[in-house]
């Protein structure tokens, strides 16, 4: 190879050296099936349960320690015949959406506010930065004191727990927003809400859900929380009432609730990504 | 090269220039060295099958309607997007500049002309020398974002050209200047190519400024080049100068604008 360089290169003596061409490296994003996405992601999970499964069944796992699969679907098929599961899970469900849907509420205000105006931000930001360093389990003593221990006083603890992710999430999205479009749709009349709705929040979504998804994650630990005490329905009584009668069946059985929970969570939002931003697959580096 | 056949309305006499483009290639090492290149998006072919040679210290200047794969091109050339087929033969150092300058927000002018190289004494005063060359040494320590559009364009510029790319390659890059920017950035691309002697594939729309620099313009149409003539004039070069001027009504007639848009058949 090197010997035909040379011998050309001696021949043509006169012309400079040649630069040696090469085939750009390029980077190949590798096609990939579309039906394997999903088998994907249920990979990871799945290796966990089977690794669980077979260690329960070698003996590995005591029972004491961890129950096993057959146990905790045993476990899982008792209460949901007697109808409990399907009543604590949407008790559960029920809290946490109405505990979210007023953290975001509030938060996604507090945040367009704080992220569009000078003054807004002056006023709020401190306050929240505040709201955030409180850790929300420290507030639950307090909480009880102030709403008894009934439905308000769960959802007021889920709304302060959700309150500050989804307004640092939607600050940094607002913020993030091209200020030359807000300009430009500022020049065409819009204004006020309609600017809000029509063009900042829209473009600040992408901020905005996973803001969502971490509320909603959240949630989950507000709920354990706040089903603690003064309540005879919820994920959070069945860990309370496992712990009470040491059943480490109804320990995992909850501990899959809440995984699945948290599954379906962030579902939802996957959905909402996809249908509410059709203009962001559209994107192309050219 | 199907294309070189084209005819076109008779152009320039060769003997003009002291040599013709032609002459110096013929000699000249190879830089681009393009056979069968194919490449579609879903069911739209762009490239099919083109073969392209550029030598050393030639400037070529790619016209096309918007679509036609110019920008493609370039980037199968620049290493960023793989071909269906064929092979791609480029230099080592080659460098883009594109439309807009793609310059870190984060890094002083400097640090971004000299990104990706060695931290080193060498790489800092290479930057400044190339700085100095678009005229911004003031510039240095400034922030992108205090930069004018013609002068961030100038610092990616001069990023493309501290690396001595044996291949510059340049995407539409006056296209977002106002006109008189553009007129200055052509000149200086111009002289800056002229001393340091890369091949340059411009892309544009802009058939002035073929006509103004380039060695040699080629024009994509239906995923091959309708069009690949050289342009023998002396620089630099005159605008309004009658065979300048016969250039620019041929190439827009085969680009299906001006005067002879008509005529487009009896050409392609």
């Amino acid at each position: 190879m090197t010997a035909v360089v040379t011998l050309s290169s001696s021949v043509r003596s006169d012309a400079p050296a040649a630069p040696k061409l090469e085939t750009p490296r390029y980077r190949r994003t590798r096609e990939r099936p579309r039906w394997i996405s999903i088998p994907l992601r249920f990979l990871v999970p799945a290796l966990l349960v089977a690794a669980w499964s077979v260690g329960s069944s070698s003996g590995l796992l005591s029972p004491e320690i961890l129950a096993g699969p057959p146990a905790v679907w045993q476990a899982f098929v008792e209460l949901y015949q007697s109808g409990q599961l399907l009543d604590f899970g949407l008790a559960s469900l029920q809290r946490a959406a109405l505990g979210v849907g007023c953290g975001v509420l509030i938060g996604l205000v507090l945040g367009v506010l704080s992220g569009l105006s000078a003054l807004g931000e002056e006023l709020i930001d401190s306050t929240m930065q505040i709201n955030r360093a409180v850790p929300f389990l420290a507030l639950v003593p307090l909480f009880i004191a102030w709403f008894g221990i009934d439905e308000t006083f769960k959802v007021v603890l889920i709304t302060v727990a959700t309150l500050a992710p989804m307004y640092a999430y939607t600050y940094l999205g607002v913020r993030g927003v091209d200020r030359k479009m807000v300009e430009a749709a500022r020049g065409f009349g819009l204004t006020g809400w309609r600017l809000v709705f029509g063009a900042i929040l829209p473009t600040a979504l992408p901020g905005v859900l996973m803001g969502l998804r971490i509320c909603l994650s959240l949630s989950i630990t507000g709920l354990i929380a706040a089903e603690q005490v003064g309540t005879r329905e919820g994920i959070g009584y069945l860990v309370t009432l496992a712990q009470e009668y040491n059943r480490t069946d109804y320990m995992v059985l909850c501990i899959v609730m809440y995984a699945i929970l948290g599954l379906v969570f962030d579902a939802v939002v996957r959905v909402i990504e996809k249908f509410a931003m059709p203009w962001r697959q559209l994107s192309v580096t050219r | 090269m199907s294309a070189a056949e084209a005819p076109l309305p008779p152009l320039a006499p060769r003997e003009r220039t002291a040599t013709t483009a032609a002459e110096r290639r013929t000699g000249s090492p190879l830089a681009v060295s393009l056979s069968g290149v194919r490449k579609s998006f879903g069911d739209k072919t762009v490239l099919s099958g083109i073969d392209l040679e550029i030598t050393r210290g030639e400037f070529v200047v790619l016209l096309g309607p918007s679509g036609t794969g110019k920008t493609t091109l370039l980037r199968l050339l620049s290493g960023l997007e793989p071909p269906d087929g064929g092979d791609v033969l480029v230099p080592r150092q080659r460098t883009v500049v594109y439309q807009e300058p793609r310059l870190i927000p984060s890094k002083r002018v400097l640090a971004n002309v000299s990104v990706g190289q060695k931290r080193a004494q060498l790489t800092r005063d290479n930057a400044r020398r190339a700085l100095a060359e678009v005229n911004l040494a003031d510039k240095e320590r400034a922030w992108p974002a205090t930069l004018s559009g013609g002068e961030a364009q100038r610092v990616a510029l001069a990023r493309a050209l501290v690396r001595e790319p044996e291949l510059l390659l340049l995407d539409e890059p006056f296209a977002a200047l106002d006109a008189l920017t553009r007129l200055q950035m052509q000149d200086l691309v111009g002289d800056l190519v002229a001393r340091h002697r890369p091949a340059v594939l411009l892309v544009t729309h802009d058939v002035d400024e073929a006509v103004r620099l380039a060695d040699r313009v080629l024009i994509l149409d239906n995923g091959g080049f309708a069009v690949d003539v050289d342009i023998d004039l002396p620089r630099p070069r005159d605008r309004n100068d009658p065979e300048a001027l016969r250039y620019r009504a041929t190439f827009l007639a085969q680009l299906g604008v001006g005067r002879h848009s008509s005529t487009r058949q009896d050409i392609s």
